[in-house]
């Protein structure tokens, strides 16, 4: 029977050491070299990503955040601007912004007699311009709220005009300048000189966070104050309505609900909504909201009514395990001293699982905050100027939201926008880190395990 | 009595019942708590919620149908004759709310009387211009029996307010009187007020159903509508895009189709392998260090919002390409592409492919990884023909999820892919998408009566479906095959 398979000479044994590699081994070793260089390959793309979104972001909008001022003195005619001198409020208001630009090419003029300032070819009237066109705005306000100081010499810190900032942070030089009409070569001299000078600074732009939007041709006046405030609104409607609804759905569907179709239907139905793409339920709001509801376009309560929505599920999913992470023992130790099933879930087993509940609303509301795309649907990129009033009116009143604004802020002209856009993410980017970051803290220091 | 003051009473009324049906229950027993069948504080509650709850559910609905009921009136004002060439019935309503609202900001800063209003009319005095002083810019002449129109609107409107104000604060004292001749010892507090408060929950749960059917309604109906303006099989088949705003236009949605699949492609070509080799490293290689801090850091990209990087996009990857890559090839000069869009989508597509595949490989049980490892497997080889066989499900419901959100997502589109629907096969072309079509043709200010506003719906319903198709069915692979290694 050995024969059968005992067939020709032996097999020659092969010649294997465990000391020398042979190689078939070799190979098999390199391919796993490779293989672990792949994933560290595909790490460090994923990681450079992140460094050059971030970086590029940060690198175009920190400008934002420092802008170039102009600081003149400016004699208030009281010729131009209270022709009769009665000081009447009514007359003065009268006079519109065109009026108050002739003051600051005055006091060029004034800043001209120093022999170190001027050039050649550069009159005062083509200097103003060098200040921005929300400058003469900006004087008119103060002298309707001051009238008392008509006649007297005021020192104005002015906005200077987009252009001269940009040439202060490298966005114009010398050589576009010659080709721009919105900005000479003589003015960017003269900026060189105030600078010199000293009456021309740099400085932080709390403008930028606290000014409404402005116009197509004013990018140093846009400033993110109706954004901002914008967002919280629609963050209030948004919490005030997902933390309650979320957290007796999430109560009712892990506690009480019957396992039947009913509540697989409203399962399956959860967490398919959190699929649902974003712009989706911006159809949603533009059809129910606005044309059936009839409720105003690019107000916060429309916004916040959107993002609550899409923010539900993602509470109910977060809520459904901080409840189910609560272990039964708990429950069944309430119902064993005499609570009613109410009682042991109000009493004990949601203040509990609160930690995590609340971690996870601030992630939602996180999100909730960074969507766009709903809110172009419902109007919210109108281009909008005043501030909204104090809630609950202001809830109803047109606004911007933060993401909003860099969009429509990408969708102008000017470069200096750019700025602006890139400046705003910050923006809502710090937000989001602070939100997080509470959240991470809360949750480090309220998680328990059980 | 405006419509939050209204609901400041009437919590106010709920409030003040608590303590006195709390007080109540123990003055009833003569404070001795023991002869109560339930706690005095749920017999507070149960006044509570006896006095807010259906006062406030009167006033929401109530908030939701008048302005329903009151357009319904005053359309059938507005005889046709009044409806301006080029305008429609949506517009004159508009103007009609819109002086509405004029004639209140004229009585409230005290430019127009009561009186005055009831005699102005349009034909004698300037209504624009007086509208016009108080801050209400209107874009024409305001017409007589639009004018009668808005005064009737107004009025209408009011009488409302002031009998919603008054019926929802009745209700809310008829139930807190109610429910404060109930209390007596044996009155079943406890039960009661719980049994309101779950029915209160199911309430809750419902929300996401009705969002659904909301959203499902709303696609459908305006759809339907589209469908009897153009041609359902024009829209389907259709092969060119071009709306044109005076009418005549071809909405065929392949083009779009086509540049939502493409940039979708490119996206996951990109995002697919880098994901799933981080997620093999990590679970597999890293050390406990190195994970600690790469995996954080990858999940910061899932944070970011997809504005950040549809400016990404425009400013940084879409000029580098243009400059390093398609002009030096002769490709095209546009610095949005597919190329760009799918490129910034793939990066924000990685963590999301990454954590899924994480969980699946770490589901994979150490068994088998030992099995294979003591038949002298090297550790890829483990990974290639043990843990990725293994874990394929799970990887290929991951994959399908993330297709879904590159298929709906809007701001990197937006902001990168372009705006021109062609069909083309150059990855530096600019292309669009189902996403940002609908975006351009329901931004601004928009008709409902034309069939180029409204095949936005017809495409938000195409999206709705294709996503929802791709998230069943990556759930239903998921959920089936997930079981079996445990």
């Amino acid at each position: 029977m050995t024969d059968a398979t005992n067939n020709g000479a032996p097999k020659k044994a092969l010649k294997t050491s465990l000391i020398a590699v042979d190689e078939r081994t070799k190979r098999r070793n390199a391919a796993e070299a490779r293989f672990r260089a792949y994933g560290v390959v595909a790490i460090v793309i994923a990681i450079l990503a992140l460094i050059g979104l971030v970086g590029s972001i940060l690198n175009n909008g920190s400008s934002a955040f420092r802008q170039t001022f102009i600081t003149m003195d400016v004699y208030l005619d009281p010729a131009k601007l209270d022709k009769d001198g009665s000081g009447n409020l009514e007359k003065i208001a009268k006079v519109s912004t065109f009026g108050y630009a002739p003051l600051i090419a005055k006091s060029f003029e004034k800043k001209f007699e120093d022999p170190n300032v001027g050039v050649e070819g550069l009159s005062a009237k083509k200097a103003a311009k060098m200040i921005s066109k929300e400058g003469p705005a900006e004087m008119r306000r103060f002298v309707l709220a001051n009238p008392e100081m008509i006649g007297e010499t005021v020192s104005f810190k002015f906005l200077a005009s987009g252009r001269i900032d940009g040439y202060f942070k490298g966005r114009v030089t010398m050589e576009s300048a010659k080709l721009d009409k919105n900005v000479s070569t003589e003015q960017l001299m003269l900026a060189d000189q105030l600078k010199a000078e000293g009456s021309l600074q740099t400085s932080f732009n709390m403008g930028f966070l606290t000014r409404a939007d402005g116009s197509e041709n004013r990018p140093e006046a846009a400033g993110l104050g109706v954004a901002i405030l914008g967002s919280f609104y629609m963050m209030i409607v948004v919490l005030c309505l997902t933390l309650p609804i979320g957290v007796a759905a999430s109560i009712y569907l892990e506690e009480f609900a019957p396992k039947n179709w009913i509540t697989d239907i409203v399962e399956v139905n959860i967490s398919n909504l959190a699929a649902v793409p974003s712009i989706v339920f911006g159809i949603l709001g533009l059809s129910i909201f606005i044309n059936f509801m009839g409720l105003p376009q690019s107000a916060p309560i429309v916004g916040g009514l959107v993002l609550t929505l899409m923010t539900l599920p993602t509470i109910i999913i977060a809520t459904r395990a901080s409840l189910k992470a609560v272990p039964p023992s708990i429950r069944d130790a309430a119902l064993g001293v005499g609570a009613s099933k109410m009682q042991a879930v109000f009493h004990h087993v949601l203040p509990l699982a609160a930690p995590g509940i609340l971690t996870g609303t601030i992630i939602g509301l996180a999100q909730a905050l960074g969507e766009t795309a709903p809110l172009l649907l419902i109007g919210m990129v109108a281009f909008v100027r005043e501030f909204p009033a104090a809630p609950p009116e202001g809830f109803f009143d047109p606004a911007a939201a933060l993401p909003v604004q860099v969009y429509n802020w990408t969708q102008r002209a000017d470069p200096a926008f750019v700025e602006r856009a890139s400046g705003a993410i910050i923006v809502l980017l710090v937000f989001l880190l602070a939100m997080n970051a509470i959240a991470i803290v809360l949750r480090r220091r309220f998680e328990r395990r059980w | 009595m405006s419509a939050g003051l209204v609901i400041l009473v009437v919590i106010a009324i709920a409030t003040a019942g608590f303590f006195i049906g709390r007080s109540r229950s123990l003055s009833a027993v003569n404070g001795n708590i023991r002869q109560l069948h339930s706690l005095p504080g749920y017999y507070g509650q149960t006044v509570f919620l006896a006095a807010a709850v259906p006062a406030l559910l009167v006033a929401f609905g109530w908030l939701l149908l008048q302005p329903i009921l009151v357009e319904s009136q005053i359309t059938n004002m507005i005889a046709p004759s009044d409806i301006a060439e080029g305008s429609s019935r949506g517009l004159v309503m508009a103007d009609v709310r819109r002086i509405a609202t004029g004639l209140d900001v004229a009585i409230a800063t005290g430019a127009l009387t009561e009186d005055q209003l009831g005699a102005l009319s349009a034909d004698q005095s300037d209504v624009r211009a007086l509208l016009g002083s108080v801050g209400v810019a209107l874009a024409s002449e305001v017409k007589e029996s639009v004018l009668v129109a808005s005064k009737t609107y107004r009025e209408m409107t009011a009488t409302l307010r002031s009998a919603m104000a008054i019926i929802v604060i009745l209700l809310s004292l008829g139930g807190a009187v109610f429910s404060l001749s109930r209390i007596k010892p044996d009155f079943r507090a406890r039960n009661v007020s719980e049994t309101a408060v779950k029915a209160l929950l199911i309430l809750s749960s419902t929300v996401a159903i009705l969002t659904t059917i909301g959203i499902i309604a709303s696609l459908l109906f305006e759809t339907a509508h589209f469908f009897r303006l153009y041609p359902a099989k024009d829209f389907l088949f259709s092969l060119t895009w071009n709306p044109q705003f005076t009418g005549g236009s071809d909405l065929g949605i392949l083009p779009l189709l086509w540049g939502t699949l493409y940039v979708s492609f490119v996206a996951l070509v990109f995002a697919v392998p880098i994901g799933l080799l981080v997620a093999i490293y990590l679970s597999e290689y890293a050390t406990r260090k190195v994970r600690s801090i790469v995996k954080p850091a990858i999940e910061i990209l899932a944070g970011i919002p997809t504005i950040v990087y549809g400016l990404f996009a425009l400013i940084t990857v879409g000029p580098l390409l243009r400059d390093y890559f398609a002009q030096p090839l002769g490709l095209g000069t546009s610095s949005s592409s597919v190329m760009t869009a799918g490129i910034v989508m793939g990066i924000m597509l990685i963590p999301f492919v990454s954590s899924l595949s994480d969980d699946v490989i770490n589901a994979v049980p150490q068994a088998m990884r030992d099995g294979s490892y003591g038949l002298g497997a090297t550790q890829s080889e483990t990974v290639k023909q043990v843990i990725l066989p293994a874990a394929l499900p799970g990887i290929v419901g991951a994959v399908l999820l993330a297709a879904s959100r590159a298929i709906g997502e809007t701001m990197i589109v937006v902001m990168g892919a372009g705006a021109a629907a062609k069909l083309d096969l150059n990855p530096f072309e600019a292309m669009t998408t189902i996403t940002v079509k609908i975006v351009s043709q329901l931004t601004g200010d928009t008709e409902f009566a034309s069939p180029e506003t409204l095949v936005a719906f017809a495409l938000g319903l195409s999206l709705f479906v294709v996503t929802l198709g791709l998230n069943v069915l990556a759930l239903y692979i998921v959920r089936k095959y997930r079981e079996q290694y445990e």
